[in-house]
């Protein structure tokens, strides 16, 4: 039902889905029972949007990222990237990936950890256009760190590294799997509005998974609602705040009452 | 520098109160350099008074030179018979080494094959446990039988005994990856060697060098302890040759000669994983 909103005609849209999936389930095979994680999932975002996932844990959040990166193989369903296969979209490095942790090489400073990309799975033929590593780390405000190594770096400067890691080669789909989530509020908030700054100058298409409703609803143009066990999606709620967006808007009445209406649904989930 | 020079331009128009930090940190300054100080001497005056009371247990209880020595005569002998001392130092130094290159050399190589091959790793692990639980002293003789009387059992044995825990904090090494690292590796389309090159190795690099650190120890005591048997040259013979001569000085000083090196050995060790791995914040 819900997921229709999204699902727009094929037809009616100028190019295919960034991504799309139809039906898709996945079921994780474990010693005394079947752990279904994501079931019947449908869903389609346009190139350019913003989709915030929001859910209780054990919703399979993390879990619809990775079958988008081609990381986790659905059980049944389709999954189309860019209208390609994931693993072809994967390949063709159309995926930035960012963790929780930034995962960054702690033996790499932070423009050679930015450049990794270039070094790995013929990286140097996709990396040639777009941005250069030098212009991504200044892009998340990091001029002047290039050649500061993570461990000298606080926790919200190593997930900036991160996400210009997987800016590189200009990537149309960018997954964030709780960026922000080990981070205190305060640098939450500051990356929150960086980030859409980042996305705004790049025009990628973000999935961006989170526990917070503050930030599931702040950053996404749409917030897909997930229920847990088996994982499913609960609904889609568009947000309608005016954009660009500043963190002053938080304070609105407007912003209390999307926030609101997330938090009544979450509550039945 | 340009931080000292700032301090001191702000302390000529500084107002008393900064004058009062300024001292402060003069006296924080003074305890620091006093504590580094604290941590040099205290160690060797340790020593020293352990000398002293070595020294003083031979005199008060007249101990019999070939029983025990005291500490100048042994300082004399090494003196006087340093080139006897370097003589029998340098095949066990050539045995150590060798040992140490090879053990750990074959230690990394089949890490590197159990990390990729699994059911390697769980045909022959077991059977590199147990060889590892015979003790050295038990292996010496057989290596000897094998391998006769030259050289080659010393390296063997010195090889043997560093290649046990090299072997296993290798494997740790290569697998302390975070399953995180490993999807990033996958989103990025990365092969399995460049996967390998970029990230499996260079995390291994500090478990390695933990277990570099031991094995230059003990590569030392498997070059000495094959050497006992049937040996006429190293450090390991000179202790047996000293010790049925009642030599009690000429056998204190093979030993502090062989630790002397031994001590080398590790502090060069520690000083290349330094150079290494800078990532990690080491333990001053």
């Amino acid at each position: 039902m819900a997921s229709a909103a999204l699902l727009s005609d094929p037809a009616a849209l100028s190019d295919a889905p960034a991504i799309e999936l139809r039906g898709v389930t996945v079921r994780f095979e474990s010693v005394q029972r079947e752990v279904v994680a994501l079931e019947n999932i449908s869903f389609a975002l346009q190139p350019g949007s913003f989709l915030t996932l929001l859910g209780p844990s054990g919703c399979g959040k993390s879990t619809l990222l990775r079958v988008v990166a081609d990381i986790i193989m659905p059980s049944s369903g389709s999954v189309r990237v860019l209208g390609h296969a994931p693993g072809e979209a994967r390949r063709r490095r159309e995926i930035g990936f960012v963790f929780q942790d930034s995962t960054l090489l702690p033996w790499r400073s932070a423009i050679d950890n930015v450049r990794l990309p270039l070094q790995v799975g013929g990286g140097a033929r996709h990396g040639r256009g777009g941005r250069s590593p030098e212009a991504l780390l200044a892009l998340v405000g990091l001029s002047g760190w290039e050649h500061a190594m993570p461990h000298e770096l606080s926790g919200g400067m190593r997930q900036r590294v991160a996400i210009a890691r997987a800016l590189l080669g200009d990537p149309r789909i960018l997954l964030m799997d709780e960026p922000f989530g080990a981070l205190d509020e305060i640098t939450r908030d500051r990356l929150n509005d960086e980030l859409l700054h980042v996305w705004r100058e790049t025009g990628t298409t973000i999935l961006f998974v989170t526990h917070s409703i503050h930030e599931a609803a702040y950053l996404g143009q749409q917030v897909l609602m997930l229920a847990a066990h088996p994982g499913r999606v609960r609904g889609i709620v568009p947000i309608d705040l005016p954009e660009p967006r500043h963190l002053s808007i938080r304070d609105t009445a407007e912003f209390g009452a999307v926030a609101g209406r997330l938090r009544a649904i979450l509550e039945t989930c | 520098m340009a931080r000292e020079l700032g301090l001191t331009a702000a302390v000529a128009t500084a107002p008393p109160r900064a004058i009062e930090a300024d001292q402060a940190r003069a006296r924080w300054l003074a305890a620091q350099s006093w504590a580094r100080w604290q941590r040099r001497l205290l160690p060797l005056l340790g020593a020293a008074s352990l000398l002293f009371v070595w020294w003083a247990l031979v005199a008060v209880f007249d101990v019999k030179p070939y029983v025990a020595p005291s500490p100048e005569v042994v300082a004399l002998t090494m003196a006087q018979k340093s080139n006897v001392l370097l003589a029998n130092l340098w095949p066990t130094m050539l045995e150590a080494i060798s040992g140490f290159a090879l053990g750990n050399t074959v230690a990394i190589a089949i890490a590197i094959l159990f990390v990729h091959r699994k059911w390697v790793e769980m045909a022959f692990f077991p059977i590199v446990v147990l060889i590892n639980s015979i003790p050295v002293v038990a292996k010496a003789p057989i290596l000897v039988l094998l391998l006769g009387n030259g050289m080659a059992p010393k390296v063997a044995i010195a090889a043997i005994i560093c290649f046990f825990p090299t072997l296993v904090n290798m494997v740790r090494g290569l697998e302390a990856i975070s399953p995180q690292a490993l999807e990033l590796m996958h989103v990025l389309s990365a092969r399995k060697w460049e996967i390998f090159l970029r990230l499996r190795l260079p995390t291994s690099i500090p478990y390695l060098f933990s277990a570099l650190k031991i094995a230059a120890s003990t590569s030392v005591v498997g070059a000495i302890v094959g050497e006992w048997i049937g040996s006429q040259i190293g450090i390991g013979a000179l202790i047996i040759q000293a010790t049925y001569n009642f030599d009690s000085a000429l056998l204190y000083a093979t030993v502090i000669t062989g630790s002397a090196f031994s001590v080398l050995f590790f502090l060069t060790i520690r000083m290349l994983e330094r150079w290494c791995v800078r990532w990690v914040p080491h333990p001053a």
